[in-house]
């Protein structure tokens, strides 16, 4: 212990643990969360200097109003059926978060993680991207593999582990692996993709190649050592990469405080590394559009990697494990001020004439049939807990590329057990 | 043929596999125009270029994670990191990345990475530059383990490893990287000119992955051993005049369990020496599969001499090191019976 006598003019210290501004039963007020006008953030040259993106870092990128017109240096003006595509994948990606949270309250699989909110960042991003740049997701991007037309039903195989599964009954529901749409095995590790993804994109410029990566993860995801590992390296190498952080406010049941939000945002831990940032009205899809392609081009051109914060917010729980009302204030999602972003495109298409309510509520009614068409195809592979979809010495294959003599053996002990049991 | 030593061996298999396949790359810390800091690398950066051979920053997670990225895309990328003690902070991308890859996607994703890594006592390297952490390892399914004992199979396992389709872990002992340590640290250390395994073929040859070396034939007990305990379970043998059967793992896991079965059921008796902690080490796992497979062979309880239970210390290093005292005190007592 410290000599109490020759401190004892000394103010005591105290802890600063964050906490977030509304709890279960507070009222909601976001009147604090800034909302600039579309015609705030500049539009840099995509050779710009890292040094120059203080006030992209600390503003937010934005190109519809809330009014559904749109504007500002970023508009990226796309062709009326460009933006009908994105209002489409949204909205099949709303659609099918909905049918499969249902199927796993109904018991038809273990686990589902919903995108709510949040599907402007993965179908805005993907629109953007060639269809063969490499993607590194984390476990809310599932508008990615829809937008670049993954079959529902593959997708429902692998969420039910049934007998379409590809990936054999291995992993847990969502944790996807499509190669053929250049979208990376999931991981349950948080973050452990981004530097995976720098690696890939290194390796692309090694190669002399074109294609380039990009990565997304958590804002809370964001406090791993895998993240600051992977900024320096693409930042040492200026790796062809995008870094995405999705920042939706809440990592579980830790408000973003708890990964550093309170002192500055997560677009200006770029700067610091060298890096571009920008920070991005995440339920815009026009501006996620926009921030995508213009990293895009900086990645192609050697102008090394961007980090794009998307700032929106997680209206769903977590997880189908997961009970948003014992941490949060009910109000919150509604109170969002950066609403809904399949509204907010939905309005600016109408806004242009491009659409219209009735048109929306057809292709609503014809998305939700082509989900439950979907799923009564998976169905019939079956789902999980009726019966083991795998045969169940499978299990034991492709550990390693030619299967070792210990994993034959446990093969087959497990084999004549079951034998020796009946079973 | 040409004399190498076991760093010149590892430098030769680098630039052979280089040589052969453009895919091939190697990274880690100080391997690039400075060439390692044990030479490992050294005239790799000069003879393939930058974007081949390259310098990264201290950070052994992006190290390890990196090259999973890589080897995604289609290279096969062979890091390094510098001393085993500083393996952990890529624990996560090697246990939860490199060696699931491939079972977790079924086959859509691999990661046909070879991580080098200097490991073991004997060189007062105290508590982080000493230590032996292949049993971590070995627990991890997905993961190969490859420790070699001589320049020969050095050169011979890293090709292999290095061509080989899944992630491989490649624990270099640098005690005798300049030659084979007999156990008697206060004698002149010897280098491999004289040792017939310093002898290695300059071009390209492999090592089967998954076998093991008998290194000498004997009747009276088997020592299964790796990496420097190889020699200094030799020596003392010879000092000895004990007929044992000394195997050479070379590779943990998959680990070559028919030689170690025939060689045991033929001796009855078996001493299992390593640098590593005892508890939960390999040294545990390779006595329960003797006892399994060999039980009524066996005419004395399995013996193992290893690293004691503690740090590993810097100033009393030879009481701590499996030396020639504690492996001879071994084989006596399950000679005795």
């Amino acid at each position: 212990m410290t000599d109490e006598r020759a401190r004892a003019n000394l103010q005591p210290l105290s802890l600063h643990v964050p906490e977030p501004r509304f709890r279960p039963g507070d009222p909601v007020d976001f009147a604090d969360v800034a909302v600039p006008p579309v015609d705030a953030a500049r539009r840099p040259d995509t050779a710009a200097d890292p040094r120059s993106f203080h006030e992209l870092a600390f503003g937010l990128v934005r190109v519809l109003e809330l009014d559904g017109t749109a504007g500002g240096q970023w508009n990226p003006r796309l062709s009326p059926d460009q933006m009908r595509r994105m209002l489409r994948n949204m909205a099949l990606t709303r659609a099918f978060d909905e049918r499969m949270f249902r199927a796993q309250r109904q018991g038809k699989t273990s686990f589902y993680m919903k995108s709510l909110g949040e599907e402007a960042v993965s179908i805005g991003a993907a629109a953007a991207l060639a269809d063969d740049d490499m993607c590194f997701p984390s476990y809310r991007q599932q508008g990615i593999l829809l937008s670049r037309g993954c079959p529902l039903v593959d997708m429902m195989n692998q969420i039910y582990s049934n007998r379409g599964d590809k990936l054999m009954g291995r992993q847990l529901p969502i944790m996807y692996s499509e190669k053929r749409f250049g979208f990376f095995s999931i991981s349950g590790n948080l973050t452990t993709q981004y530097p995976q993804a720098v690696g890939w994109a290194m390796a692309s410029a090694a190669k002399g190649d074109t294609r380039i990566a990009a990565t997304w993860c958590g804002e809370g995801s964001t406090a791993e050592g895998d993240f600051h590992s992977a900024c320096t390296f693409a930042s040492v190498y200026r790796a062809p990469v995008i870094f995405n952080v999705v920042n939706n406010q809440w990592a579980i049941s830790s408000f973003s405080g708890f990964a550093g939000a309170e002192a500055t945002t997560f677009a200006a831990r770029a700067i610091g590394y060298g890096i571009a940032g920008l920070r991005v009205d995440g339920n815009d899809a026009l501006a996620v559009y926009a921030a995508t392609q213009w990293a895009a081009e900086r990645a192609r051109t050697n102008g090394g990697p961007t980090l794009i914060e998307h700032f929106t917010y997680r209206a769903e729980g977590h997880s189908t494990s997961d009970d948003p009302t014992q941490y949060r204030s009910a109000g919150e999602p509604n109170a969002w001020p950066l609403g809904d972003p399949v509204v907010r495109l939905r309005d600016h298409l109408i806004a242009l004439g491009e659409w219209d309510e009735e048109r929306h509520a057809q292709m609503d009614r014809e998305l939700a049939e082509e989900v439950r068409a979907a799923q009564k195809e998976a169905e019939k592979n079956g789902v999980l807990g009726h019966g083991m979809h795998q045969p169940f010495e499978t299990m034991f294959e492709g550990v390693f590329e030619q299967t070792p003599w210990h994993l034959k053996e446990q093969q087959a002990q497990m084999i004549a057990e079951r034998q020796a049991a009946g079973i | 043929m040409a004399r190498m030593n076991m760093i010149q061996a590892i430098n030769s298999a680098l630039e052979v596999t280089m040589a052969r396949d453009p895919d091939v790359i190697v990274m880690g810390e100080d391997v690039g125009y400075f060439g390692g800091v044990f030479r490992a690398t050294a005239g790799l950066q000069a003879k393939y270029g930058k974007t081949r051979v390259f310098d990264t920053p201290i950070t052994e997670i992006g190290i390890v994670g990196v090259a999973i990225g890589m080897g995604a895309y289609g290279l096969r990328p062979v890091p390094e990191i510098q001393f085993a003690d500083y393996i952990y902070p890529a624990l996560d991308q090697l246990v939860s990345e490199a060696a699931r890859l491939r079972y977790r996607s079924a086959g859509d994703f691999t990661a046909p990475i070879t991580v080098r890594s200097p490991y073991g006592g004997g060189i007062f390297g105290g508590q982080t530059h000493s230590q032996s952490p292949e049993g971590i390892f070995t627990h991890v399914s997905g993961i190969k383990t490859v420790i070699p004992s001589t320049p020969y199979d050095a050169k011979g396992l890293l090709i292999a490893a290095i061509e080989d389709n899944d992630p491989v872990l490649f624990l270099e002992p640098k005690r005798i990287y300049n030659g084979p340590f007999d156990g008697h640290y206060d004698r002149p250390s010897k280098n491999w000119g004289s040792h017939p395994a310093g002898e290695v073929p300059e071009d390209h040859y492999r090592v089967d992955l998954g076998t093991a070396a008998t290194v000498r034939v004997g009747n009276d007990v088997t020592i299964l051993a790796y990496g420097t305990m190889v020699h200094v379970a030799l020596n003392t043998i010879e000092e000895l005049g004990i007929d044992a059967e000394v195997i050479d793992l070379r590779t943990l896991v998959p680990l070559d369990i028919g030689a170690i079965e025939a060689s045991v059921k033929k001796t009855g008796r078996c001493v299992i020496v390593h640098e590593a902690t005892r508890t939960s080490g390999f040294g545990a796992e390779l006595s329960a599969l003797v006892q399994e497979r060999c039980f009524h062979h066996l005419e004395a309880p399995v013996e193992r001499v290893t690293g004691f239970d503690t740090p590993y210390p810097h100033s009393l290093e030879w009481a701590y090191f499996p030396g020639p005292v504690r492996i001879g005190e071994a084989l006596k007592k399950v000679m005795k019976d």
